[in-house]
């Protein structure tokens, strides 16, 4: 498909405005149709050509992103684009800085998600120094990660999709919000919100600083734990646990409700990649990586993630500055992979903890193959969380964990290093190379969000296909098209910690690209 | 400036202790001796001038001009560490036109360099950062020049990162006055100025540094640093700097 872009109006002022107030954070909602199609002046002609539809920004997601959505003449979706339209350039900026500032410079990355940055970075920089840290470090590192997926998640879930959960995905839109959770069930909410501080706060203590926390470096943590506030930790911990428990029975109580979405919510084959311990448990700090492909076999396993370039394919798409990541023995198309909360769980034997291991048995019912819709994604989130709450409480009662020496002193004794984790999002790669004089010459980051990239295009593309129909665009089509997204909590990194203070555009564009009709918010 | 109003580096004349000079300071009346400078009787005295280049211990060169005072009959404003007190002087060492230039001067150093404090090995242990915060700077009203500034590592434990230097020259002045080495200068004029190791040779390559790190401690910012520091990690420590002039003037 060739040929100009020229916008032209289906929607009225009106109408615009109507989805503008729905839309908390909706920027422009234009049509366009390509002008090769045939008809070129007027409405009226609209149903007879190709148009597009594009939704920018998408809403409750952590980023900047847009969704086009291609129709054919018949008004049906044929092809959907999911473009993440920020460039953040942090692998160019950091060349010829000294390796020992990556963590907290990479940890700049996001506000969300700070602690996988600067853990994947630490573990490449660890590698630089080609030490082994004190175990310790190792293991107030992981309480750390651990703790931040707690928070990412809760972030995810209660925040940002629970809206669409528990009101359901055609409710009013001045509603779909964390507030109207808190209307119709104020328990759910709070709990979101408590569940949530619980991982910020343990951020924090350990940290010291709940945003960009710098307590990770390379060769350990810069500070032991304390007495004190281990057991502060420790006594948070019962009530986390019963949030986590409260929430899964809720969700689980809620999936009848969404059969439809179920199925066509990133319903379909790919693979899936993890990190998983030597015996197949599920982790989030160290491990090897494996791939399951749909039906649930192994397709690889212990595969090293500082071989990643062997393994994964990196393509770049003109439409989006999101790379796309494939399993590179399967080729491009094939080699589709999914990473986060579902590809875990689908990845992992076991979670290694009692209450996370019977939820898992029960998940893995879902499917007799391996858990394929994105749907999904929302129950494994509240597994992990679980899992997570678990095993921090077996790290803080270990009796090593108040060591005293908790990082290693070494130069830089490697030129090349790869760090990787999981992320609450799914697996994250840092990849660094340094000159003699320990500055950065290189460095490569493979994010989880891009490795689900093919995976939620596919998904736009399989939910617009299945709800977006003739011309009338309602709100109900829209948000699930976004919602399916927000189920990959994809992390663009990251302009809505504030929805009210973002900058917002609509435009009205006519026939001839002029513009008729602007509304700026900043 | 008339020289006879500045200090030469490193030499303080010792003068009759009747020679007393009186001044008022803000309003205040105190008495100083001849060869001290207005900065001098400030320090004794707790009265606060914001300062980036002084460093007790070292010479006085006035590169930072953060210390400009008014004085009376004078209508230039006058940096107190390199101004001398004379009878009569009426100084004020704070006033909205002060504040306003000191301000505007922090600015400029921001601008001028890639000073991205959160990211910086000194993060939180900064004078640059501290004076920015303590003046109430809250915005940079300049464009930023963002200029290609390098780092170099090739010194075994030190790193020089000229994105953050601000040309206060303390780690020259440190290098001459108290280790004696002479290692740093400054090179070039204006906006192209830097400072250099030797002739402008890797650090790493430098015959004449000892390696004591004495640079690294005076510097007010994250320029120089130990290597291995990660972010806001690395504190600098100066106590040696009195205690080394103290131990060397009892000696003469
Ligand atoms: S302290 Fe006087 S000019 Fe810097």
């Amino acid at each position: 498909m060739s040929g100009v872009e020229e916008p032209i109006i289906l929607l009225g002022r009106n109408d615009i405005e109507k989805l503008l107030s729905r839309h908390l954070c909706a920027g422009l909602i234009g049509f366009r149709r390509f002008r090769d199609c045939g008809v070129v002046e007027g409405q009226e002609h609209i149903v007879a050509e190709r148009r597009t539809i594009v939704i920018d920004p998408v809403t409750r997601i952590e980023g900047h992103s847009k969704i086009t959505l291609h129709l054919n003449e018949e008004g049906q979706v044929y092809d959907a684009q999911f473009h993440v339209t920020q460039f953040r350039g942090f692998e160019k900026f950091c060349e010829g800085r000294p390796f020992s500032e990556m963590p907290a410079l990479m940890a700049r990355i996001c506000g969300i998600c700070p602690v996988s940055h600067l853990i994947a970075s630490a573990k490449a920089c660890d590698a630089l120094l080609a030490v082994r840290i004190p175990p310790t470090a190792d293991k107030l590192r992981r309480i750390f990660g651990l703790a931040q997926v707690v928070q990412s998640h809760a972030l995810s879930l209660f925040h940002l999709s629970s809206p669409d959960i528990l009101l359901g995905m055609d409710a009013d839109p001045a509603k779909s919000n964390i507030f109207g959770v808190l209307e119709k069930n104020p328990q759910l909410a709070k709990d979101g919100i408590a569940l949530r501080k619980f991982g910020q706060q343990i951020i924090e203590r350990l940290g010291g600083k709940r945003i960009h926390p710098a307590w990770v470096v390379p060769g350990g943590v810069s500070d032991p734990l304390t007495a004190d506030d281990r057991d502060a930790i420790l006594k948070t911990i019962p009530d986390a646990l019963a949030i986590a428990e409260r929430s899964i029975v809720w969700l689980k109580g809620t999936i009848e409700g969404f059969r439809q979405e179920i199925a066509s919510f990133g319903n379909f084959p790919t693979l899936f990649m993890g990190i998983v311990k030597p015996d197949g448990g599920l982790t989030f700090y160290d491990g090897k990586i494996r791939f399951v492909d749909a039906s649930g076999t192994l397709v690889a396993k212990d595969l090293d993630p500082a071989d990643y370039q062997e393994f994964l394919g990196e393509k770049v798409e003109p439409w989006s500055y999101l790379k796309s990541t494939y399993y590179k023995p399967k080729g491009y198309s094939e080699g589709v992979y999914r990473v986060g909360p579902l590809a875990r769980l689908n990845v992992a034997d076991r979670c290694g903890t009692p209450r996370a291991d019977q939820e898992l048995a029960e998940f893995q019912e879902l499917q007799r193959t391996a858990v394929l819709s994105s749907f999904h994604y929302h129950h494994a989130r509240l597994i992990e969380i679980l899992y997570c709450i678990e095993r921090m409480e077996s790290l803080l009662n270990d009796p090593e964990i108040l060591d005293k020496h908790v990082r290693a002193i070494a130069k830089a004794n490697a030129l090349e290093g790869v760090g990787a984790a999981e992320a609450p999002r799914g697996t994250l790669f840092h990849h660094y190379k340094i000159d003699e004089q320990g500055l950065i010459r290189w460095a490569n980051l493979v994010i989880a969000t891009g490795q689900n990239n093919l995976a939620m295009n596919k998904s736009v593309l399989q939910v617009a296909k299945h709800y977006v129909k003739g011309e009338k665009i309602t709100h109900g089509m829209l948000n699930r098209v976004e919602a399916v997204i927000r189920a990959y909590d994809p992390c663009l990194s990251c302009s809505t910690h504030a929805a009210g203070q973002m900058a917002l555009q609509i435009q009205l564009l006519s026939p001839d690209g002029a513009v008729l009709d602007e509304v700026v918010r900043n | 400036m008339s020289p006879t109003n500045v200090v030469k580096p490193g030499t303080k004349p010792v003068q009759p202790a009747s020679n007393v000079k009186t001044l008022q300071i803000d309003g205040k009346d105190f008495s100083a001796r001849p060869e001290e400078t207005i900065l001098d009787v400030a320090r004794q005295n707790k009265i606060f001038i914001p300062r980036l280049c002084e460093l007790e211990g070292l010479s006085d060169v006035g590169a930072c001009r953060l210390c400009l005072v008014e004085v009376k009959g004078s209508n230039k404003l006058l940096p107190a560490c390199v101004t001398r007190v004379y009878e009569g002087m009426e100084v004020t060492t704070n006033s909205p036109r002060l504040a306003a230039y000191r301000r505007m001067i922090i600015e400029l150093l921001f601008t001028e360099r890639n000073h991205i404090c959160s990211v910086c090995v000194s993060n939180g242990h900064c004078d640059l950062q501290w004076m920015a915060q303590k003046l109430g700077l809250t915005h940079v009203h300049f464009p930023y020049r963002y200029p290609k500034a390098n780092v170099d590592a090739s010194h075994e434990r030190f790193v020089i990162d000229h994105n953050r230097c601000i040309l206060c020259t303390r780690c020259v002045r440190v290098c001459d006055e108290i280790e004696g080495a002479h290692v740093w200068d400054v090179m070039g004029r204006g906006i192209d100025a830097k400072v250099v190791t030797d002739l402008n040779e890797a650090w790493g390559n430098s015959e004449t540094c000892t390696s004591c790190g004495k640079c690294v401690h005076v510097c007010p910012t994250g320029a120089l640093s130990e290597k291995g520091h990660a972010v806001a990690e690395m504190e600098k420590r100066r106590h040696f700097l009195p205690y080394l002039t103290m131990m060397r003037e009892s000696q003469e």
